[in-house]
């Protein structure tokens, strides 16, 4: 024991960050290396919404212009949203289920180093003679075949992405599954580790068809195939299938995690349990099933025949029944609570409020007649990004605002927290709102120009996305001066917190749960 | 000032204060905030069945969220609600699956129909065949052999921000398609390059031209007018510059369009025959030109490793047989298309001819009609 007590802090320098084994450093770099990707990725959108302030080209050019859309799209999935929950998970799951660390210390330590060199090969793919990817993040060939060596760049840099996933999933199911505490049986495992065990497979199941998918692509750039090419005998609606059967999971990936953050944040606020704990479990199995049977819906205009339509319509209205579930639990943990809202439980309001927004967009999307319509327009646009920034990144951020007391020791600083939640509310919806009314009026997306009549709704958006950027300003604000000092925090932080991560001291030790805690 | 309770109590003030700003401003700058007036059968069907499940979704919203804020308002700490512990109910459980489950059928049904009428495409008065380019449209309608592409008209300048825009900026073509109303058209659609989107809102269609693969989908147009659509699908750099334009006429108007159509293309076989004097080819062919300048740039300069340059090229002033055999049968695994079957020997014998005289290019030759004709055979 005294030995274990005098390996208790951490090296010093930057070989601590490289060599780290241990679950939070590893977290901590995550969650640095996502903010950095999120700020990349905001950048970019900064200068689609410039091109697009008014009609005409001002800026960029058409070409530069898709290679912002595409890239922007994959910097903030692979790069910004994918590595935040999975530094979430690193840094909370082991304290949740009372585990000293991970259970594959040195892989966690690989996953993460992978990250980086993807990062900069998929920047440098801008720099490439011809640019970056143009073809939008869903690489459809025959358009991606087009590009020059930058979509090289790009599909080398999704397949280290890829392994990086694949290695971090097999570590959280490893750990979930050998490492819980005695007494914690599936059933009694907080939500966060449950909605991670699911999404975790879903990783698994994937991104190995994703690598597939992307590989033929490169196979018919360079070695003569012709999987996507009909000249050869190929089928470019082929790519679309694999593509999507990874894509609509991903898009569950993306969510699932933070829908676990929230099943925490707002017991802890209503100071009441969870409502429903069972069916919410069960709902997150059956969203992870039906995302595997659902994939054609981003594709009803290819031309599918009419049995495929109707299913594809069929199965994707399903998935509002476990969603609803989810939304309805919500709403009666937070009935007859004693509530109060702090930042995160501001945060984690918003999300369940914005996000259902997206969910019933999406539910309008699924049918497929009207979805003819709203196909490839900025409905679209709108629709996916009301799912993907407030569950993901708000989501993330609740998570971060809820937890950090934890990480640090030190309370952040609420009435800044606020005035980035406040700013982020109003930036996001002035940004994303108007583009609904877009696209049913019909701009298509994608375009770095449009008719007239849509520079009013434009120009609304742009000024949306400068506030909503300027407001990140504030969140980095909050974090540098928390992990710098602050209040200090108790053990429990919030009055209603429960669970093991919340027995440890504040800011929680180098080493937990050295010794297994029993649950009862 | 970050007051909780004061910025919760005063959000809805401020929402309201937004909303009417929001009402106002809308009716002042007529914006468009639904889908385009439709003027076919499918495309009203379609407007209808998107009302109907916008309005079940915004009363599921309104109910849910109703609830929600209730309990944010009413069951909060500092009114000193204490908290309750119940924490399941399996009876609310088993309604709140079941009633959604119920809400779905009520949609499922009237989409279904909608879609069994959408995409049947029996029973056509007359079909067009759409191809798209990397970015263009070509239209051609089998029964009288009446065939043409169809390009932005919209000046490069206004693009450019060096003119004012006009009233149908970027969404007007050279060739419109001319279409009879009151007549079942079937659309027969693929893409020769990459994939591409046929769209125009008013017509209630829309679906994918894939190279390889040949889409159908039909309309009925039930009045005269002109309807303005877009490509749908990202197809490369000038995706947002390849719009749609239907010219919807009376029956007897449209046979009279088809018959003119035809003397045009007789008189340009004609022409085909004469010699052309190089002045005449320079000048017909800076027009045809338009449609390399999508790549190759205005002035030939082309886009650094993506698109070549014409101004010096080894080709461009190089032997008249290779520039022909480039243009005329493209180069494979690019985005240089085979012109031969877009464009007729007269305009293929003036664009070889203007890109070796222009841009500082001058060769000083020209090319006939009747080479680009016996290169055909
Ligand atoms: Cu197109």
């Amino acid at each position: 024991m005294a030995d274990a007590h005098h390996h208790d802090g951490p090296p010093a320098g930057f070989t601590r960050w490289l060599y780290t084994t241990n679950h939070k450093d590893i977290g901590t770099l995550y969650l640095w290396f996502a903010l950095t990707m999120f700020i990349f990725g905001g950048l970019m959108a900064l200068v689609i919404r410039s091109e697009l302030w008014q009609p005409g080209m001002q800026i960029v050019t058409p070409q530069f212009f898709n290679q912002m859309t595409t890239v922007h799209a994959l910097v903030m999935i692979f790069g910004g949203v994918m590595p935040a929950f999975v530094g979430l998970a690193n840094w909370l799951l082991p304290m949740m289920i009372g585990a000293p660390d991970m259970a594959l210390p040195r892989m966690n330590n690989w996953s993460f180093w992978l990250l980086p060199p993807a990062a900069t090969l998929l920047t440098l793919s801008l720099f490439m003679p011809g640019g970056g990817p143009a073809g939008g993040w869903t690489l459809y060939p025959p358009l991606s075949v087009q590009g020059g060596m930058g979509v090289d760049f790009t599909i080398l840099s999704i397949h280290m992405l890829g392994i990086s996933s694949i290695l971090g999933s097999i570590n959280i199911i490893a750990t979930i599954l050998n490492m819980r505490a005695p007494g914690m049986t599936l059933m009694k495992m907080p939500l966060f580790v449950w909605t991670w065990f699911i999404t975790a497979f879903l990783l698994l199941a994937v991104m190995p068809v994703l690598a597939g998918a992307v590989t033929m692509l490169l196979t018919d750039r360079h070695f003569g195939t012709h999987f996507f090419d009909p000249s050869g005998g190929g089928d470019p609606v082929l790519f679309q299938h694999v593509f999507w059967f990874f894509g609509h999971p991903e898009v569950y990936i993306l969510v699932l995690p933070a829908f676990g953050v929230l099943s925490h944040v707002i017991p802890t606020f209503a100071r009441k349990p969870l409502f429903g704990y069972t069916s919410m479990v069960f709902a997150t199995a059956t969203i992870a099933f039906l995302s595997f049977i659902v994939w054609a819906h981003h594709m009803y205009t290819v031309g599918m025949p009419m049995a495929g339509e109707l299913f594809f319509m069929y199965a994707t209205m399903l998935i509002a029944v476990p969603t609803g579930v989810k939304v309805f639990n919500w709403v009666s943990t937070m009935w007859r609570g004693s509530m109060t809202f702090e930042t995160p439980m501001l945060y984690a309001i918003a999300v369940v409020f914005l996000f259902t927004m997206g969910g019933l967009s999406g539910l309008m999307l699924s049918i497929t007649p009207a979805d003819f319509q709203y196909h490839d327009t900025y409905f679209v646009v709108a629709h996916f990004h009301y799912v993907i920034f407030p569950a993901s990144v708000m989501g993330a951020m609740c998570a971060v605002y809820f937890w950090l007391p934890k990480w640090t020791g030190n309370m952040y600083d609420e009435k800044l927290g606020k005035l980035h939640f406040w700013l982020t509310v109003i930036g996001f919806n002035l940004t994303f709102f108007p583009q609904h009314f877009l696209g049913l009026a019909g701009m298509p997306r994608r375009i770095p120009d449009y008719a007239l009549q849509f520079t009013e709704f434009n120009q609304w958006s742009t000024a949306g996305a400068f506030l909503l950027a300027a407001s990140q300003l504030v969140f980095i604000w909050v974090v540098v001066k928390c992990v710098r000092g602050g209040e200090k925090a108790t053990d429990q932080v919030w009055e209603g917190a429960e669970g093991l991560e919340w027995t440890i001291p504040s800011p929680a030790p180098y080493h937990t749960f050295a010794t297994p805690p029993t649950v009862k | 000032m970050f007051d909780t309770r004061r910025l919760v109590c005063a959000l809805p003030r401020a929402l309201a204060g937004l909303g009417l700003f929001l009402v106002s401003g809308v009716a002042a700058a007529d914006y468009a905030l639904n889908f385009q007036r439709p003027v076919t059968e499918i495309a009203a069907d379609l407007y209808d069945l998107h009302m109907l499940i916008f309005w079940v979704c915004v009363v599921i919203f309104v109910v849910v969220f109703t609830i929600m804020f209730y309990a944010v308002f009413s069951h909060r700490k500092s009114r000193g609600a204490k908290a309750a512990s119940f924490h399941e109910s399996t009876t609310l459980e088993v309604i709140w699956t079941v009633i959604p489950f119920v809400i779905l059928i009520g949609m499922a049904i009237p989409s279904t129909r909608t879609l069994l009428k959408m995409e049947d495409t029996t029973g056509a008065d007359m079909t067009v065949n759409i191809t798209a380019y990397q970015w263009k449209w070509e239209y051609e309608y089998p029964d009288s052999g009446v065939h043409f592409f169809s390009t932005l008209a919209t000046p490069r300048a206004q693009i450019l921000n060096q003119e004012e825009k006009g009233e149908h900026y970027l969404l007007e073509v050279d060739n419109e398609l001319v279409l009879p109303v009151g007549r079942k058209i079937r659309f027969s659609l693929t893409a020769n390059d990459v994939i591409h989107a046929w769209w125009v809102p008013q017509l209630g269609v829309k679906k994918d031209a894939i190279p390889g693969f040949i889409n159908e989908m039909w309309t009925r147009i039930d009045e005269p007018g002109v309807y303005r659509g877009q490509c749908a699908e990202l197809c490369g750099k000038d995706h947002g510059f390849m719009p749609i334009v239907v010219r919807a006429v009376a029956p007897a108007e449209f046979d009279a369009w088809v018959a003119a159509q035809k003397g045009v293309a007789s008189a340009e076989a004609a022409q085909a025959d004469k010699t052309w004097s190089r002045e005449e080819l320079i000048a017909r062919g800076e027009k045809v030109y338009a449609q390399c300048a999508a790549c190759h740039g205005p002035t030939g300069q082309g886009v650094p490793n993506v698109f070549p340059a014409i101004a010096g090229s080894a080709i461009a002033t190089g032997p008249v047989d290779g520039h022909l055999d480039r243009v005329m049968n493209g180069k494979p695994g690019t985005a240089m298309q085979a012109f031969a079957e877009q464009l007729n020997d007269i305009d293929i014998a003036a664009v070889v001819t203007f890109q070796r005289n222009a841009f500082g290019n001058s060769v000083g030759d020209s090319v006939q009609p009747s080479d680009v004709k016996a290169r055909r055979q």
